[in-house]
């Protein structure tokens, strides 16, 4: 059976044993190492992990170093999620033929990757995973660029945001194109249990990590992993973005069980505007000169139809 | 054990593909992560069918690209076990990131490559663009040049590459349709004796022992990377063909059948010799044969092990020879062939260095007739009475329109 951590307050959780180290050179502030942190601790059963290149990956195993106090694994950029379900498999053939060195464990299978990793290089990698039904969980590590390069876009760059591929400037206002719904897509493949997290609400990542563990079959996270060097905020001010990413709605909380049951689980008691969260970062300065006013207008819109439809859904339960 | 064992003839009419995968059956793989891809299909078709038979047990998994089979492969070989899967040409060249990271991790897996030509065009025949492409990569490469040689090379691989001083994976190679549709008597080892030839597989820096664990994949620039590069590259050097001759003798007592780093053919005593591979090798062997008949005192050599290069091993071969062809079976684009190169640096400080020209064949599973082997042979004693190379250095053989010659 599987071994869930019972956690009763932030303290506990943020001091209990940890199997990804605070050796890392991830920047001050980051949300990753946050994220990694909260996942890990939500289980005491042991761990394969993998993370794909990026940010992640290249900041936490550098020879001769690693962060990772569970066995750990990198290929390359697109193919994290088949590296896990590489091992997953082994584990199923050794269990079946008796020749695990513990037999009595019960590991965990997860990789994290970041939003290009997932969204982009990745996709197809991550899509044979679910559709093959591995006991495996996928974590995407969320910033909305490729933060280790420099900040290019990716399809989860959304609307507006300066990147350095598609840069605001005299004549642009910076990514024209929204944002790919990545939790919907992996949803589609009918898998059991998809969701969005943030790593404020971590009593809520923490059910949702241990929901994923408990189920059998491929599990998809999307974790938004406010960026302070991409999204140009202080790196003081990680919690406090991630908080108006989650109180505006711009990331709602919500999950997917089996590929159509969808339950909203944040509604923030106070809706923060959108115009707030854009406000606070850098990478969409550009949007309050006046002739881009309407972008933020529209932002708002977006957000309140997804809201909408979430709620929709939620509702109908289909 | 929770499979049945299979009784097979002394003698069973196998394709390549099907010896290749029937080999894979005895060595009782752990997981076979596999995409499919003419020619190689029937070989995971073949393992899948043995597992839908209760012949094997352990995990199939069928990807949805060759990139992902790869990656799939490397992930369960870190985990701990063993693993094989197959491919060919556009497969190949897709999983060429990946082979590169199978072998700088270190990992055991063995890949059956039914060689093929490379696009565009497109083209399902064999030639050696996919065996050539590979061989940078840092993989052990065993060329097959029969159905014979597939299932008995597919065992040596799983010896060498999980050999704990080599930890290298490996490939078995060969040629499309010509070996891998072909069927050929083959000579059998029963389950038992095949899986104790190749043994349990013993894990090393296993993911899956949970009390150790251990990080692959990781991180190195200018600091460390070319120690990582180096050591690997000395393995090769220095490590492997000890293993590969130790294995070859090995199953050599086991099965009667002597396999050679370099094989020799009528090379005793010859004036001139091919040096090729895959199915060319025996119809050179036949047509040198003919030419000992009509005076011309002919030799084969058959490379067996592509990496690493038997580099000293041909030397030997060709120290008593004097004229020499390297028929290369994929275009070099821009330069000599990989074989012409290779046996050129062998020779290059060698005391007597045999004329040495190169020839181009074969591309997109276009034959090599005993007539164009005839003429080569003629050439090449042309060469040796001239006391010089009388053609240019490059030439193609078996294409259409005006000679082509270069160099």
């Amino acid at each position: 059976m599987s071994e869930m951590k019972k956690i009763k307050n932030l303290k506990e959780f943020s001091t209990s044993a940890d199997r990804f180290e605070g050796a890392n050179l991830l920047c001050p502030g980051c949300a990753h190492s946050i994220i990694v942190r909260e996942v890990l601790n939500a289980t005491n059963d042991d761990l394969i992990l993998s993370a794909s290149t990026g940010c992640l990956e290249v900041c936490t195993a550098v020879y001769p170093y690693t962060s990772w106090d569970a066995s750990w694994i990198h290929i390359g950029f697109e193919n994290g999620s088949t590296a896990v379900a590489g091992a997953e498999s082994m584990y199923k053939a050794l269990k079946n033929k008796g020749r695990l060195k513990q037999p009595e464990r019960n590991p965990k299978f997860v990789s994290f990757a970041g939003d290009g990793a997932s969204y982009d290089i990745g996709f197809q990698w991550i899509s044979g995973c679910m559709e093959r039904g591995h006991n495996i969980m996928h974590v995407v590590l969320d910033n909305e660029v490729y933060a280790n390069t420099g900040g290019q876009r990716s399809s989860s760059t959304p609307i507006g945001s300066s990147a350095t591929t598609s840069p605001a400037g005299r004549v642009s206002y910076g990514e024209k194109k929204n944002k790919k719904d990545m939790v919907s897509i992996m949803a589609a493949h009918g898998i059991p249990y998809s969701a969005q997290v943030a790593p404020n609400k971590w009593k809520d990542m923490v059910k949702k990590i241990q929901h994923g563990f408990s189920v059998d079959g491929p599990v998809f996270i999307n974790a938004v992993s406010p960026c302070t060097t991409e999204w140009k905020f202080d790196p003081k001010d990680t919690m406090y973005i991630t908080d108006l990413s989650t109180d505006s709605l711009v990331f709602p909380l919500y999950e997917i069980i089996d590929g159509h049951e969808l339950n909203i689980t944040y509604r923030p008691k106070n809706v923060v505007p959108v115009e707030e969260y854009l406000a606070a970062q850098g990478r969409f300065k550009h949007l309050f000169k006046d002739e881009y006013k309407y972008l933020i207008k529209e932002w708002q819109e977006r957000v309140d139809s997804n809201w909408a439809y979430l709620q929709r859904r939620e509702e109908s339960r289909v | 054990m929770a499979f049945d064992k299979m009784e097979l003839k002394d003698i069973e009419v196998w394709d390549g593909n099907f010896a290749a995968a029937q080999a894979m059956r005895q060595c009782q793989i752990d997981v076979v992560a596999a995409y499919p891809i003419t020619p190689s299909t029937p070989i995971v078709e073949g393992y899948a069918k043995f597992l839908a038979d209760g012949y094997v047990e352990g995990e199939f998994v069928m990807v949805e690209s060759e990139h992902a089979a790869m990656s799939g492969c490397i992930g369960a070989a870190a985990a701990g076990g063993r693993v094989a899967t197959a491919t060919s040409s556009q497969g190949f060249a897709l999983m060429v990131e990946t082979l590169y990271q199978a072998s700088g991790m270190r990992l055991p897996i063995v890949l059956n490559v039914v060689n093929r030509a490379l696009a565009a065009p497109l083209n399902v025949n064999g030639d050696h663009s996919d065996m050539y492409l590979g061989r940078d990569s840092g993989w052990i490469q065993f060329d097959a040049y029969c159905p014979q040689d597939a299932y008995d090379l597919n065992f040596i691989a799983f010896k060498v590459s999980e050999d704990h001083d080599v930890r290298l994976p490996c490939m078995v190679h060969q040629d499309g349709f010509i070996t891998s549709h072909t069927a050929q008597g083959v000579h059998t080892l029963s389950d038992d004796v095949a899986y104790s030839f190749v043994g349990d597989f013993k894990p090393m820096n296993d993911m899956l022992d949970f009390e150790h664990p251990v990080t692959h994949g990781v991180q190195t620039e200018e600091d460390w990377h070319f120690e990582h590069k180096a050591r690997q590259h000395n393995d090769l050097m220095t490590k492997v063909m000890p293993k590969i001759q130790t294995a070859f003798d090995d199953f050599e007592k086991l099965s009667g059948r002597k396999y050679n780093i370099v094989e020799t053919y009528d090379m005793d005593d010859a004036d001139v010799c091919v040096v090729c591979m895959g199915t060319s090798v025996e119809t050179a062997r036949e047509v040198a044969t003919e030419m000992r008949k009509e005076g011309i005192k002919a030799g084969v050599v058959g490379i067996r092990v592509i990496r690493p290069f038997p580099f000293f091993e041909i030397a030997k071969a060709l120290k008593n020879v004097k004229a020499i062809a390297a028929l290369d079976r994929s275009s070099p684009n821009g330069t000599a062939g990989m074989l012409f190169n290779e046996i050129a640096g062998s020779l290059y400080n060698t005391e007597k260095r045999a004329l040495l020209s190169g020839y181009v064949y074969g591309l997109g599973g276009r034959d090599l007739t005993k007539a164009h082997l005839v003429a080569l042979f003629k050439e090449l004693q042309a060469n040796v009475d001239a006391g010089k190379v009388t053609t240019q250095l490059q030439q193609f053989i078996g294409v259409r329109g005006p000679k082509l010659a270069y160099l």
